[in-house]
């Protein structure tokens, strides 16, 4: 019991500390909203062209955009939220504290990025989402349930997407550097979770590949529970099975690096 | 003074580049990455036309015409100006005042600073579009319409350079709220590499006579594939882009003096 409480106090500490960077968020905000126009108007083209485009129609790709931008930054889609922090400590050798601290090192980290993406999603992906919701149709349900469907499938989204940076975070114990490897997260991650076009729309074998990777589970998954084109308890099942395959994966690559890395520093 | 500024750019420039030569194969590996990365936005635009054959009206090679100009230029003024945004960090920790005290222009600093050659990939990825297609428009080229081409490479560089130098003028007032000018820039560049069909009037409107992005490419490449523009404009508009790259910076420049004159540091 007492280490639920620790790990929610670190979630807490993670919210409130980007919490205080209110004109950041602001401007954050703003620039995701003038986004968000300019898909919807290069979509809304798009679905004008080829009416039903990947199983939607136009309200539904329009609400595709919106939550797209609302959680780009609450899932860290192009990197940037714990992984970037747990990659400079890796770099310096601050690490080393990390570890001697008698918690879980996976489990800290994770509060800590759940905290930050619980703030990001209230504090700067919600109303670019508003803005949408009033300025454009958008196919939002009207059902409790498929509401609660989607906080569900948006934890779960929350969790993989640590669990994506986390393994790359760790990387750093043998490349020295962030660098290279923050470049993979941004590609891949812009990439395979359907930010440049919903991962739906993909032709072919590539549209198949991608929609079974673990990226798929950020925003194609979330979009399609939230617009009822998928069963929930299958999406949450595919969330889920990623989230641990990805969490013990980093839990292995932690345990080695941990016993045959060096940290740096003097 | 403005010699002296652009000699001051080229050394300062100089010493980061031979800083980032340091590490050959990282350099290598960061100017694929910023290729590959900024190549995503094409592959988008690839992937849309697998489902179709025209968007708003216009084809493919029409779109990539307008990716490379809008990519090139803008990767052009982005390798020039674009550590601009660490500006906010500088006023934070107080170092922006060093850069004050020295007898050098400040602006020349400012865009030198953290000068990265690596991003030199966005500009060939969109030059290879560009190239591409050129080649593959059906146009009918007149000495015209060919040398219209560089002059809206370099006057877009030049436009989205004002654009830069704007927003680092409305960091020095808004420290923390660097990200609004990514709104403009990355925003802006983005906006270009779709056609103006695609876009409400108001937006194109607003593209064209608040924050002239359209001279970029828009206006000037609706002359070159024979394309009416969606708000009315007379036709020598499609190559007044010079003019109104300078008129930009000129304003620019205004915004940038005025930001500095009322610069205030940090600390007691």
């Amino acid at each position: 019991m007492g280490s639920a409480r620790l790990y929610l106090s670190v979630a807490v500490g993670g919210f409130r500390r980007y919490a205080s960077y209110r004109a950041a968020t602001a401007a954050g905000v703003f620039t995701n909203t003038v986004f968000g126009l300019i898909l919807v108007y290069t979509y809304l083209a798009l679905w004008d062209e080829r009416p039903g485009l990947g199983g939607y129609d136009q309200a539904q790709a329009v609400t595709y955009v919106w939550l797209g931008q609302c959680l780009y930054a609450t899932l860290a889609i192009q990197g940037g939220g714990a992984e970037k922090e747990l990659m400079e400590r890796i770099r310096t050798g601050e690490v080393a504290v990390d570890l001697y601290r008698p918690v879980d090192l996976q489990l800290w980290w994770l509060a800590g990025d759940v905290g930050r993406a619980a703030f990001q999603l209230l504090g700067r992906g919600l109303v670019p989402f508003l803005f949408g919701s009033l300025f454009f149709t958008m196919a939002l349900p009207t059902e409790a349930a498929a509401w609660l469907a989607f906080a569900v499938t948006l934890v779960l989204a929350a969790v993989v997407s640590f669990a994506i940076r986390y393994l790359a975070a760790l990387c750093v114990f043998w490349l020295m550097d962030g660098m290279g490897i923050g470049q993979v997260l941004m590609i891949t991650g812009v990439f395979f979770s359907g930010m440049v076009l919903p991962l739906n729309v993909f032709p072919g074998t590539l549209g198949e590949v991608v929609r079974v990777l673990p990226w798929a589970a950020q925003i194609q998954v979330p979009a399609d529970v939230l617009m009822g084109e998928t069963d929930p308890s299958a999406a949450f099942a595919f969330q889920a099975a990623w989230a641990v395959a990805l969490l013990a994966a980093g839990r292995l690559l932690q345990s080695v690096a941990t016993r045959r890395v060096v940290v740096q520093g003097g | 003074m403005f010699v002296e500024g652009l000699r001051a750019y080229g050394l300062i420039a100089g010493m980061w580049v031979r800083s980032g030569m340091t590490y050959r194969t990282s350099f290598v590996f960061t100017v694929f990455g910023n290729l590959l990365m900024t190549g995503l936005d094409f592959v988008g635009i690839l992937l849309m036309f697998t489902q179709v054959d025209s968007l708003g009206g216009w084809s493919l090679p029409e779109i990539a015409m307008l990716y490379g100009l809008s990519v090139t230029s803008f990767g052009i003024a982005d390798m020039l100006l674009g550590s601009m945004d660490v500006l906010g960090a500088r006023m934070r920790d107080g170092s922006f005042d060093v850069l004050l005290v020295r007898p050098v222009p400040v602006l020349a600093q400012v865009g030198a600073d953290r000068f990265a050659l690596r991003r030199l990939g966005r500009v060939a990825q969109g030059a290879v579009v560009l190239g591409w297609a050129l080649s593959s428009v059906d146009v009918e080229w007149t000495a015209v319409k060919v040398l219209l081409v560089p002059v809206m490479v370099l006057s877009g560089a030049a436009i989205f350079s004002a654009v830069f130098v704007a927003g680092a003028a409305f960091q020095i007032f808004a420290q923390d709220a660097a990200e609004v000018q990514n709104a403009f820039t990355y925003g802006g560049t983005t906006l270009l590499q779709y056609p103006p069909t695609v876009f409400g009037k108001d937006l194109v409107r607003g593209a064209t006579f608040m924050l002239p992005l359209a001279f970029v490419n828009w206006v000037p490449a609706a002359h070159i594939l024979d394309r009416p523009y969606p708000i009315g404009l007379p036709g020598w508009a499609s190559f007044a882009s010079p003019l109104v790259a300078v008129g930009c910076c000129a304003l620019a420049g205004l915004a940038w003096r005025t930001g500095l004159r009322s610069y205030r540091s940090t600390g007691s």
